[in-house]
């Protein structure tokens, strides 16, 4: 954090990302927005309001429903010379992306041997605890975070909102940006004004703490944030926030397990082969002889994501992590 | 009625050979430039097929009696006007300027079959079916709302058509009004499913009305009628009135690929039919009744195209192989760290 005085504004999350648009749309004429419902509705979260009335309709475009279609037609923007910033309406609806995701996103950069780039975005509100209809409450960042050639960032405050979405689509490569729907409008924070970047690749810690590391990215870093409290009387726990998953800042991630020793991952996703796995993977390769305990994981289970009356027993909760911090203390 | 055409040409009549009259808006030099065409693309896919048996390149797909579509494609076109070529125009680029050792290369499996797009206006290679037509809609689109007048061609199969990424690529084009052409190679056949089995359609340019698009049918082993229909759709493109479907009725008469086994699937008197009526033939014979064409040019070009392959195939085998370091360069402009790390660890347990 630069220590000359920025102003800010407290902002809500998805305002946050508004912000973001409107900043980089100005700043760079190459950038276009399109989506469904994101040109005359503002996006039916609102994150995208105001830009068609600020940049025209030909810089903010409602697309035919067809998520696979307009990533590939994003495609062919960044081999026209424009910089698209695509929004999948939500978490489960990206699914038909996919598609275009694994076999061009990801490829189409290295397939022309580095010499044409694609510089696109995708952002995406994701996550559960919405009380929403089935598919409206996903947390996919493992497909994306798996496809080789795109990057992904899942931000926790409404600065980093900012921030790495201005990121992303400054970046020479696809970044795929997840935004914790589930705090859009409840986490509020100091908002750098005007130009506001947050560099890929470097995580933030939340909290600091001696005894043990809870790592998370998006919604789940309030989650740990308030375990920690919990168990500010039996110890000390630090909470890192990635938001970066790729590229991943494992110096931050090494540096302080080996401090506290002890870690515990928190996802959202279902538990096999999720991020948190990577994470517990890196561990056991780079920090065995620094830990006192084993590297446990909280997440969501192997299951569909269940109708909301259900869903607080499928998502991760602080108790959950309170217990598993204390097992890992207990070890 | 629908309120788009969809004009149709006397597929009977072309099937029974073209009249010696010579088509207006093409001069000798034209006709010529097409017949050379038509003669690398069959002259290359004859010897990609060798070389594959010779054990030089791997597994390749054929497009032997495709030369009319690809060569009267685009010659209807302007150098700064795209292409997004599936597998079976593997070749295109060729028509384009691209050397065709770095065609060979790609079927190689070597690096340097990559090629920079932005070069040739040929987009990469697509592999799987149809996801290319997104890309050539929103490229059409892109260069619109930058007030380029180029326009682009999407080159697909017959089985493309039953594909959700022709679809929502068509759709978009037409609601963008994009400058895009879709230009349908219906060679009847996907790998071993046959037309019939693949759409329910009775014609798929009659799939065009459905997006709010013209659609041209033509014979696909008449060049000119393919370069008269693309033209067609290029100018519609270029005039800002959208995208143009066009069909190219063909047969595919030989393999998919070099691992296919039609036998298994083919009805042989058919295939046999079809071979009688090959595009290169008919056009060599249209041109000598019209008088621009002798035996000796035929020869001529034939020799040239054969040239080409012989020094292509020469500076790809004579290529050295692609370094280690290839597998990670190119996948990131700005790569996550580990990539270089993998590269030193992959390095350090090779090294001897």
């Amino acid at each position: 954090m630069s220590a000359t005085a920025v102003a800010t504004r407290e902002l809500m999350l998805v305002e946050a990302v508004n912000d973001a648009l409107h900043v980089e749309l100005a700043r760079d004429p190459s950038v276009i927005v399109l989506g469904e419902d994101v040109g005359r509705l503002g996006g039916v979260f609102r994150a995208t309001a105001g830009l068609r009335e600020a940049f025209g309709e030909k810089r903010c475009i409602d697309t035919p429903l067809s998520e696979a279609g307009f990533l590939g037609a994003a495609v062919g923007l960044c081999m026209a010379g424009w910089r698209p910033v695509v929004e999948m309406q939500y978490d489960a609806f990206s699914y038909p992306c996919l598609d275009q995701l694994i076999t061009h996103v990801g490829r189409y950069r290295w397939r022309t041997g580095g010499r044409m780039g694609f510089p696109l975005v995708i952002r995406m509100p994701y996550g559960g605890g919405v009380r929403a209809p089935e598919l409206h409450d996903d947390s996919p960042e493992t497909y994306y975070v798996h496809t080789p050639g795109v990057k992904v960032a899942v931000p926790a405050t409404p600065a980093d909102a900012k921030g790495l979405l201005a990121a992303a689509i400054r970046d020479p490569d696809p970044v795929v940006l997840f935004e914790p729907k589930l705090v859009y409008r409840t986490a509020r924070g100091a908002v750098p004004e005007g130009e506001h970047v947050v560099e890929l690749g470097k995580a933030r810690r939340a909290r600091e703490g001696s005894d043990l590391t809870l790592v998370a990215w998006g919604a789940m870093v309030a989650v740990c944030e308030r375990a920690a409290d919990d168990l500010a009387a039996e110890a000390s726990v630090e909470v890192l926030d990635l938001r970066s998953l790729k590229p991943l800042d494992d110096e931050a991630l090494l540096a302080s397990v080996r401090r506290t020793g002890r870690c515990v991952v928190v996802q959202e996703a279902p538990r096999t082969c999720g991020f948190a796995s990577e994470i517990s993977a890196l561990l056991a390769e780079h920090a065995i002889l620094d830990l006192q305990g084993p590297v446990l994981r909280v997440t969501g289970y192997d299951v569909p994501y269940p109708y909301w009356q259900l869903e607080d027993w499928y998502m991760p909760s602080v108790e959950r992590v309170v217990d598993a911090v204390r097992r890992v203390l207990a070890f | 009625m629908s309120a788009v055409p969809v004009v149709e040409q006397d597929l009977e009549r072309v099937i029974a050979g073209r009249p010696a009259v010579r088509p207006a808006g093409l001069d000798d030099d034209a006709l010529l430039a097409l017949h050379r065409s038509l003669v690398r693309l069959r002259v290359y896919d004859e010897r990609s097929v060798v070389y594959h048996s010779q054990g030089r390149i791997g597994t390749y797909a054929i497009f032997r009696g495709h030369e009319a579509i690809q060569a009267g494609a685009v010659h209807a076109l302007e150098e700064r006007d795209w292409i997004f070529p599936s597998y079976r125009e593997s070749a295109i680029g060729l028509l384009r300027g691209l050397p065709a050792s770095t065609i060979l290369q790609w079927w190689r499996g070597h690096p340097s079959g990559w090629w920079n797009p932005e070069e040739v206006n040929v987009a990469s290679i697509c592999v799987p079916i149809a996801t290319h037509v997104p890309h050539a809609a929103g490229l059409a689109w892109g260069l619109a709302l930058k007030e380029s007048d180029a326009v682009a061609v999407a080159i697909f199969g017959d089985g493309a058509t039953s594909e959700g990424a022709f679809h929502e690529g068509a759709n978009l084009a037409a609601v963008f009004r994009a400058p895009l052409v879709l230009l349908c190679n219906n060679n009847q056949w996907a790998i071993s499913t046959p037309l019939r089995d693949q759409t329910a359609a009775e014609r798929l340019s009659d799939k065009a009305v459905g997006y709010g698009m013209p659609a041209i049918r033509v014979d696909g082993n008449d060049v000119l009628a393919v370069h008269d229909a693309v033209r067609r759709g290029v100018e519609h493109a270029r005039a800002g009135e959208g995208p143009t479907f066009v069909e190219a009725v063909t047969y595919r008469s030989f393999p998919h690929a070099t691992a296919d086994d039609p036998s298994i699937y083919v009805d042989r008197e058919r295939v046999e039919a079809e071979r009688g009526r090959d595009c290169v033939a008919a056009y060599e014979t249209y041109l000598r009744d019209l008088g621009v064409l002798d035996d000796e040019d035929v020869q001529t070009v034939r020799e040239e195209a054969l040239a080409e392959l012989r020094a292509g195939i020469q500076a790809a085998e004579d290529e050295a192989p692609g370094d280690p370091e290839l597998v990670f360069a190119h996948a990131y402009a700005d790569p996550p760290p580990d990539l270089a790390r993998d590269l030193e660890e992959l390095r350090r347990v090779h090294e001897r």
